[in-house]
């Protein structure tokens, strides 16, 4: 057999770390970016890496609880198996990236220090300074770097995947892509082809998102057939700092590190904030959350900032949504150590300095939960078997996603600092995956009349694109109105009409975008047409996104629609709370049948999402209601544990249900 | 005349900054452009809405949505290279105003005050032009595998944690690993000089690539390289290949090409001690030199 040939496109954390793997067991690697891939989103990151550690383990943590937080804070929605797998592998990638050379903080006598992210009561987060993306993209960078000077990877830097290639028995068989800077097109014959190109924030116009994230790669993948999941989740920061051409992240590790949210009770309070005495300052998330503090799920933090400022008044500012996170009961000396390059992104860009003044944030698009959906094999331990070629498979056999680009690991919910190491997790995995989705290949007929075809038809297309100058829509002003839609009516709030008719409009907007002019009709570093294909690559998955959220009639993780919430216990009676908790419980029942479910968007020949569902595995654990901070909650849960112990014992899963039970 | 910024101008040519003063609200920009490599340059003026605590990456966005001269002129829209913009992805390097720096974190304001009303934007001067403002930057990249800028490590299998290291260790090395590898330090020092070349009709794009590899490797290295080779230098499996990197640092355009102008340091939008590490790297340098002199 030939030498296998992989290509990888996008060099974050998940590409870099596969191509590092691959390199290492011999595989030549045809590495693809946008840009540079140092400078990829994932330097993003701030906060830092989960994994069970030396300490939460003697204080009672496990790799099975890691797994428990990660599926309650997702709401169930993920498959079991591959996450199960992601927290075991946890500690040896923490450990892995040690080796690399990242900085984590260290303790006084030298071991890594952890903090505390939001959705567990364990310090499980290793972090640097409060730049672990960025420390732990370089590790890989120059592990990757190392691979490339022995001659294993070469780098394709500045060059754009329009399409893969796909032969006639639904294979993929490469893909053709675009020179940035000559504009040219060239084919890319491969084995397996495996997307790791991240979000896709720049859909909702301004974003915690790089400029990068268009999702036009996951779109083109899509377009030519590959599944999509769960795109209606979409994770909504709750602390970014407004700006302009961006919505800059604001850590959750500024509240893991004892940051805290409050407003003046006062509406609009006029003075210095550090004037405003304690009893005049309401610390919503403490006071509501009293078990999680200010460190509750991302979901239910974003909701509570939009609540109080929206419905009930409390906006620091009147004409700026915003609430203070202040840091500044927090000594200097710490605050620089362990936050110093978050605070310095507010300072300059702020003029502020957070450790002398609270900051003001408000919640911001951050992380697409959704992404191309993946297959996996699950293993005799009910993790995922390694090898398998299914693992990390989109629906289009030799095409692999990878990283937030795929759908598999975060459900309704993203856990902070589980994002890392989904993305690292994921690109080591897919490695041996692809060697074997090889022996698949073997004897496949000659592809090169398809790159030709494929090529031809996208110097076709570009042409047509270079063409029309007459046009009179501009593309940047047509994708600042999709980003307004899209931030008002599929973010943290979620109505059905509104949704209905945003679909429309839509629509009416990717008719629009075919009467867009282009300024620049040059053929070199063109990227006014490079934009335009990647906003009208936008609308396929706007359309998902809304259709998906339109269709699912509940509240789970990030998708919310109060039509259907599910308020806690009005009751104070102790016999009318139990009979309502189990009302609850029933309703809870119902909903999780009928909804418990992947939404699937197939992409039909117009362009539009058909919207199908599949079951979740919950093999290992049984779903049970979400409860952070609802009123009633330790009836419901009580309720809740009968009836899954009833439930147990019939079924003969006795054994699993401990398990459970003793998280 | 461009002012002479903190002692870094790079000496392009630049038109007057005179005119007459802009309409309330409007921002005046000035931007030298260039349509491909190695092609002419040529100033070109822009006017767009002024927008409080904007940055200039809110402006070229403008101009890219407008694509028109101050004038009204139809004009294909400024190239420039972005990502994150929040200083952290290295990608969009220019001289503004005269300096070179960060255009994300660059705001308005501050920037107009100091320049007489009008923004000047330049490309970076030590790199090849590709297109406006975007360079290309390949050389900076190679430089870091010059010297082994990397843990090597014998695989990525389960061998359990990395070495023990002290917080002091850790704080030491931290700085230096924030280099965003945005060339900043290279733009400003003296004895960094551009090398552009161009591929021959007859050359295969691969003989391009081995002439362009050696014409960089036999020129000077730049600071952050010197400071990514003494960040591994003092990590303690990064250690085991010190050698290596020293061979690098003290080969044709290694550290003795530092003419000690410190220019580097003033400008890293990261606050990297280049010059703690430009001196480390010349003592460790002149010790093995000596060692090597000896074991011979």
């Amino acid at each position: 057999m030939a030498q296998p040939r992989i290509l990888v496109i996008g060099g974050g954390l998940a590409g870099l770390a596969a191509t590092m793997r691959l390199a290492e067991l011999g595989v030549h690697v045809d590495l693809l970016s946008l840009v540079p891939v140092k400078r990829s989103h994932s330097v993003c990151a701030q906060g830092g890496i989960n994994s069970v550690n030396a300490l939460t383990r003697q204080q009672g943590d496990t790799e099975w609880k890691h797994f428990d937080d990660t599926v309650y804070g997702g709401d169930f929605l993920q498959h079991q198996p591959p996450v199960k797998e992601m927290a075991d592998w946890g500690p040896r990638i923490v450990d892995l990236m040690d080796r690399l050379g990242v900085p984590f903080n260290r303790t006084p006598e030298g071991f890594r220090d952890q903090r505390r992210f939001g959705g567990t009561l364990f310090k499980r987060t290793s972090f640097a300074g409060a730049t672990t993306g960025q420390q732990l993209l370089y590790a890989l960078d120059e592990q990757v770097r190392r691979r490339e000077a022995e001659g294993l990877v070469s780098k394709y830097e500045f060059w754009d995947f329009l399409a893969p290639v796909i032969d006639d028995q639904g294979r993929c068989r490469g893909a053709v892509c675009q020179d940035l800077v000559t504009m040219q097109f060239r084919s890319f014959p491969a084995d397996a082809v495996v997307l790791a190109t991240g979000g896709n924030g720049l859909i909702y116009g301004r974003s915690t998102m790089s400029m990068v994230c268009t999702g036009s790669a996951v779109s083109r993948a899509y377009q030519a057939g590959a599944w999509y999941g769960n795109g209606e989740f979409i994770q909504v920061h709750p602390t970014a700092i407004p700006g302009a051409d961006k919505l800059r992240l604001m850590s959750e590790s500024a509240r893991g590190e004892g940051g805290r949210v409050w407003v003046p009770r006062k509406p609009q309070d006029a003075r210095d904030p550090r004037d405003i005495p304690e009893a005049e300052r309401c610390y919503f998330l403490e006071e509501r959350y009293p078990k999680y503090g200010n460190l509750v799920p991302r979901d239910i933090a974003t909701r509570e900032i939009f609540d109080i400022c929206t419905n009930e008044g409390l906006s620091v500012e009147k004409d700026r949504l915003c609430v203070y996170l202040d840091l500044t009961h927090i000594p200097r000396e710490i605050l620089d150590r362990k936050l110093g390059g978050i605070l310095e992104i507010y300072e300059k860009f702020q003029g502020v300095d957070p450790r002398n003044v609270p900051m003001k944030i408000f919640p911001a698009v951050h992380y697409s939960m959704g992404g191309l959906w993946v297959d996996y094999e699950r293993s005799s331990s009910g993790g995922m078997a390694e090898g398998s070629p299914r693992n990390q498979r989109t629906s289009v056999p030799g095409m692999y996603a990878i990283g937030e680009c795929d759908y598999q690991y975060h459900g309704a919910n993203r856990l902070g600092a589980n994002s890392l190491l989904s993305c690292i997790f994921s690109g080591l995995f897919v490695a041996p995956s692809l060697l074997a989705a090889r022996e698949e290949v073997a004897g496949a007929a000659d592809s090169t009349g398809l790159f030709e075809a494929e090529i031809r038809h996208q110097e076709e297309r570009h042409r047509e694109l270079l063409g029309r100058t007459a046009g009179t829509e501009n593309p940047y002003e047509l994708h600042q109105q999709l980003g307004s839609l899209m931030t008002r009516v599929a973010t943290v709030v979620r109505r059905n009409e509104q949704l209905a008719e945003a679909y429309d409009e839509v629509c009416g907007m990717e008719e629009r975008w075919h009467r867009c002019a282009v300024s620049d009709t040059g053929n070199w570093t063109n990227q006014n047409v490079v934009f335009t294909k990647s906003l009208g690559d936008m609308f396929p998955i706007a359309k998902l996104i809304i259709k998906g959220a339109l269709l699912r009639d509940e509240c789970r993780g990030a998708h919310y629609k109060p039509d259907f919430a599910m308020p806690g216990i009005e009751a104070t009676d102790p016999i009318e709370k139990r009979a309502e908790a189990e009302r609850w419980c029933d309703r809870f029942e119902a909903n999780t049948n009928k909804w418990l479910k992947s939404t699937i968007a197939v992409c039909d020949a117009d362009g539009n999402p058909e919207i199908n569902y599949q079951d979740v595995d919950t093999s290992l654990l049984p779903p049970r209601p979400r409860l952070y901070g609802l009123v009633g909650g330790e009836v419901i849960e009580e309720v809740w544990k009968e009836r899954l112990a009833a439930r147990s014992a019939e079924n003969g899963r006795v054994e699993l249900a401990a398990a459970g039970a003793a998280t | 005349m461009i002012r002479a910024v903190e002692g870094f101008e790079t000496g392009h040519e630049a038109v007057a900054a005179t005119g007459p003063v802009p309409p309330a609200g409007r921002v005046r920009v000035r931007i030298l452009r260039q349509d491909v490599t190695g092609g002419e340059s040529y100033w070109e003026r822009y006017e767009v809405p002024h927008e409080p605590n904007m940055n200039v990456i809110s402006v070229l966005q403008k101009i890219a949505a407008q694509a028109r001269t101050q004038d009204g002129r139809r004009v294909a829209p400024v190239a420039w290279d972005c990502s994150c913009l929040e200083e952290v992805c290295g990608s969009c390097t220019m001289l503004i105003n005269g300096r070179t720096r960060m255009a994300c974190s660059a705001l308005v304001d501050k920037l107009l005050d100091e320049n007489g009303g009008e923004l000047e934007l330049r490309p970076m001067s030590k790199f090849p032009v590709v297109r406006d403002l975007v360079v290309d930057r390949n050389r900076l990249f190679r430089s870091l595998e010059r010297v082994k800028a990397w843990v090597p490590v014998d695989d990525s299998y389960d061998h359990g944690p990395g070495p023990r290291i002290s917080p002091e260790q850790q704080q030491d090395a931290y700085p230096l690993t924030e280099c965003i590898s945005c060339g900043c330090c290279m733009e400003a020092c003296p004895q960094f000089t551009k090398i552009e070349l161009v591929r021959q009709e007859t050359e295969s794009e691969a003989d391009f690539e081995i002439r362009r590899r050696k014409a960089f490797d036999s020129n000077f290295l730049g600071p952050h390289a010197i400071s990514q080779a003494m960040l591994f230098n003092s990590h303690p499996t990064g250690k085991m290949i010190a050698d290596e990197r020293l061979e690098a640092l003290t080969s044709k355009g290694g550290i003795q090409m530092c003419g000690n102008a410190q220019n580097c340091v003033a400008v890293c939008p990261k606050h990297i001690p280049l010059t703690r590490s430009i001196a480390r790297a010349g003592r460790a340098a002149t010790v093995w030199a000596i060692k090597r002199l000896f074991d011979r």
